[in-house]
């Protein structure tokens, strides 16, 4: 046992043991008043809350697009779920085990579960689910069982092993709801996954049962009486209302027809308008595990692109203070590179890159560029990233470039990035959790391909960086996967291959008199377990 | 031409009609000198109200950017769409309407069902289709409110040519054994040309209205300011900061105002039946 895991397993146990301590409000994360502090959680109640756009089906084990994932995150559940520092904290397993050589990882399921359908929840649900439904369909979970693990067995009734080819440092963040949703072997086993009638009904073992779904107007879930943290959840029900215009959102608040704006669902300016209100909370917390990095892409095929002294000269062009300040009303954080703050494994031990117009224009001269157009392609995600791209579009306008902003649909982004057709473009990606998963792909060269909008788009090929990271997701180790990783982020800064510009805080608007909602990585996702209304 | 300046003059609202609009095409002559700038700047903080600040006076828009140098740029857009859209729209609708009433017959049914094919799709519905197809330029914005406006202009066109060619000196024209296209360009157009004059002024402020919808809802051009997108990118703060919108907004309906203003006045002018009606 390294100290890594006695940590994990001592912490393991401690919440275990004192849950009830946990659910009784005294993380003051997510609290909005002080004087809930010294309240007892309520039961009873409900609450209502926006989910936008709607989601196109709820059977998390198929969809897992964001609305999906805070709808269906208190129907399903996984083996475990992660706080704001992207610990593991038990769920369907109490407490795990990691091997001293990193290869195989044992989990201890609960013991008193059951579906919503009344069935008992045991290891075979688990192996099911993550050998045989997410292996076949799931784009993240998939890759990773199929290059990582050699088996999944179960022990006994109520622990499940994960033996893997080799040390794979993110492993312990593949638990997570929307990677592994634990689905009921009972109903799906040896069906047609896709077509199974149950998908419109979706059983799972989370704190909230499914109970009615007007398309266009709102999900109703009900508390689950049977669920397996005595005493939870506290809420009674909760409506998640589909309001498609984003002015009707804020509105909607503003007159109590809901009581949480998840992150997102309004625009930023008005977040600011909002958290004035009386009894409204506001927070950034929730964001740990998607970490959103945004950049500017550059085309590094395209002549210009391909030399440092002009990527540096768009970086240094860019006032990325006025962009976090005025476009995103503060709530964002400069990035600093290709790791976000929240994300393991960030190292701030690299090269800085001001706001300084003067250095920007000597660099694109030595460069030499000459006044060709270059076309910069907005990200069509809203009003604020519009703005953004015509901001970014003054600000290199300034320093001497000829900006062709260029907007689209976002099927006709997904395209043009697809198909290398940009010079300059926006974006941002989620980090999930660790380097390994949500940061490698960006740069490596293997992950050059057309036909998606998510790999190394830009072309940036680096056999050191490659073999850098090869290496870090292979370590055995905190101290050696850090050690790698800072130094893949040195490299990564200096050379610039895409312009990191911030990491952006989705905030979440909610009614104070909500206790305890947003206390995980993965935020709204799973925050009614143990939320109560005072 | 006097007595059609006389009756134009008669027409108060078409007078003033006429001096808004030379206002707002003096202010797009003189932009660049108005506002030497680029109008996307950021100078000011944003959210700024109107007459706070004498740099800005009339105030700021989302990103700090000046409403009044977005103003002053942005006429130069509304118009030089509206123009050239409404001349593209002419150049396709008056040769297919004269051909086809020319010539009547079968030449005639098909172009007609052509236009027709056109007038039954919803055209801003198709302006829209248009432009997204073709990613929003100013180039594709004035195709697609050519492709939309043109069918009128034709229809238009054909019925006032079947009614000019049974006239006698027409016939008499013809009868002289003049070529076909000399006797549509010199006899039977000059006499229809008075009503599309009329049309094109209120197609002028149509075109202005389309254009200023697509900027709206974001499929304008994204580099050049335009009265419709400084709508657009106010929209979400109308509650609050109602002015980004609404000055802008004005300067739409004052000018389309006016161009419709001035084509009643045309109409007035060139219609003999209606002259001395407001005497």
């Amino acid at each position: 046992m390294t100290g890594f895991n006695k940590r994990e397993l001592l912490k393991a146990g401690v919440a275990g043991l004192a849950a009830g301590e946990l659910f009784f409000g005294l993380s003051p994360l997510a609290n909005g008043s002080i004087t809930a502090l010294a309240q007892s959680p309520k039961r009873g109640g409900a609450v209502r809350a926006v989910v936008h756009p709607e989601p196109s089906s709820l059977m998390l084990g198929l969809v897992q697009n964001t609305p999906t994932q805070m709808v269906a995150g208190s129907i399903y559940e996984s083996l475990l779920k992660y706080g704001h520092d992207l610990k593991p904290i038990p769920s369907l397993a109490e407490r795990w085990e990691i091997s001293e050589d990193g290869k195989a990882y044992t989990f201890h399921l609960k013991r008193n579960v059951k579906w919503h359908d009344g069935k008992p929840f045991t290891a075979d649900d688990v192996v099911f689910s993550t050998d045989v439904f997410l292996r076949e369909l799931h784009p993240r979970w998939r890759p990773v069982a199929t290059t990582h693990v050699e088996r999944i067995e179960k022990l006994d009734d109520f622990t499940v092993r994960y033996q893997l080819k080799n040390p794979f440092g993110p492993f312990i963040l593949m638990f997570e709801l929307s990677t592994t949703p634990i689905v009921p072997r009972h109903l799906y086993a040896g069906t047609d996954y896709k077509t199974n009638p149950n998908n419109n009904t979706p059983i799972g073992t989370g704190p909230f049962k499914l109970a009615e779904w007007t398309r266009g107007s709102h999900i109703k879930l009900t508390r689950n009486p049977d669920y397996h943290v005595q005493g939870l959840p506290n809420l009674d029900e909760i409506y998640w209302q589909i309001i498609p215009d984003a002015a009707a959102r804020v509105v909607a608040y503003e007159t109590g027809a809901v009581d949480i704006l998840t992150g997102g669902t309004v625009e930023n300016f008005d977040v600011a308008k909002l958290a004035k209100m009386k009894n409204t909370a506001v927070t950034g917390k929730g964001w740990e595990m998607i970490a959103p990095l945004s950049w500017l892409w550059f085309n590094h095929r395209q002549g210009l692109m391909a030399k440092k002294s002009f990527r540096q000269a768009v970086m240094y062009g860019m006032d990325r203070d006025f962009a976090k300040d005025v476009i995103w009303n503060g709530l964002a954080r400069l990035a600093s590179g290709p790791v976000s703050s929240k994300t393991r494994f960030y190292s701030d031990k690299v090269a800085a890159y001001g706001f300084d117009p003067a250095k920007a224009k000597a660099l694109l001269k030595e460069s030499g560029y000459k006044g060709e157009p270059i076309r910069l392609l907005a990200l069509p995600y809203g009003e604020a990233w519009t703005r953004w791209a015509e901001a970014v579009k003054q600000n290199l306008t300034d320093i001497g470039m000829n900006i062709q902003l260029v907007t689209t649909d976002v099927a006709g982004y997904g395209q043009r990035l697809s198909d290398w057709d940009f010079d300059l473009a926006f974006t941002w990606l989620s980090q999930f959790g660790d380097p390994a998963l949500g940061v490698a792909r960006t740069y490596v060269s293997s992950n050059i391909a057309k036909g998606s909008p998510w790999n190394n788009v830009a072309g940036y090929s680096n056999p050191e960086v490659d073999r850098l990271f090869a290496e870090a997701a292979a370590a055995n180790g905190e101290a050696a996967r850090q050690e790698l990783y800072t130094k893949v982020q040195q490299i990564l800064v200096e050379d610039l291959p895409v312009a990191w510009m911030l990491e952006l805080e989705f905030p979440t608007i909610y009614r104070s008199n909500f206790n305890n909602l947003i206390k995980t990585a993965t935020g709204m996702n799973d925050a009614f377990q143990d939320a109560w209304k005072a | 031409m006097n007595s059609f300046l006389r009756t134009f003059a008669r027409n108060r609202g078409a007078v003033i009609g006429l001096c808004i609009l030379v206002a707002v095409v003096a202010i797009a002559i003189l932009a660049p000198l108005l506002y030497p700038g680029s109008p996307w700047r950021m100078v000011h903080r944003p959210f700024l109200a109107p007459f706070v600040l004498d740099r800005a006076p009339l105030g700021s828009d989302t990103v700090g950017r000046d409403i009044l140098a977005g103003l002053v740029h942005g006429s130069r857009v509304s118009l030089l769409i509206g123009l050239v859209s409404t001349l593209v729209a002419l150049l396709v609708g008056v040769p297919l309407g004269a051909i086809s009433g020319y010539f009547g017959g079968w030449v005639d049914a098909a172009l007609m069902r052509v236009t027709e094919f056109f007038q039954t799709i919803p055209s801003f519905a198709l302006a829209i289709v248009i432009v997204s197809i073709l990613q929003p330029s100013v180039g594709s914005i004035v195709l697609a409110i050519a492709i939309v406006s043109w069918p009128p202009v034709a229809r238009l066109v054909r019925g006032e040519v079947l009614s000019v060619r049974t006239r006698d000196y027409v016939q008499a024209a013809i009868v002289t054994g003049q070529p076909v296209h000399k006797v549509i360009l010199t006899e039977v157009l000059p006499n229809v040309v008075s009503p599309v004059i009329v049309l094109a002024s209120l197609m002028t402020a149509t075109a202005i209205l389309l254009e200023s919808s697509l900027s709206f809802l974001g499929l304008g051009d994204p580099n050049v300011m335009s009265w419709g997108y400084m709508v657009g990118s106010g929209r979400s703060r109308v509650l609050d900061q109602w002015w980004i919108s609404f000055i802008p907004g004005t300067a739409i309906f004052v000018t389309v105002l006016a161009l419709n203003l001035i084509g009643e006045g045309l109409n007035d002018a060139f219609n003999p039946s209606l002259r001395g009606r407001r005497t």
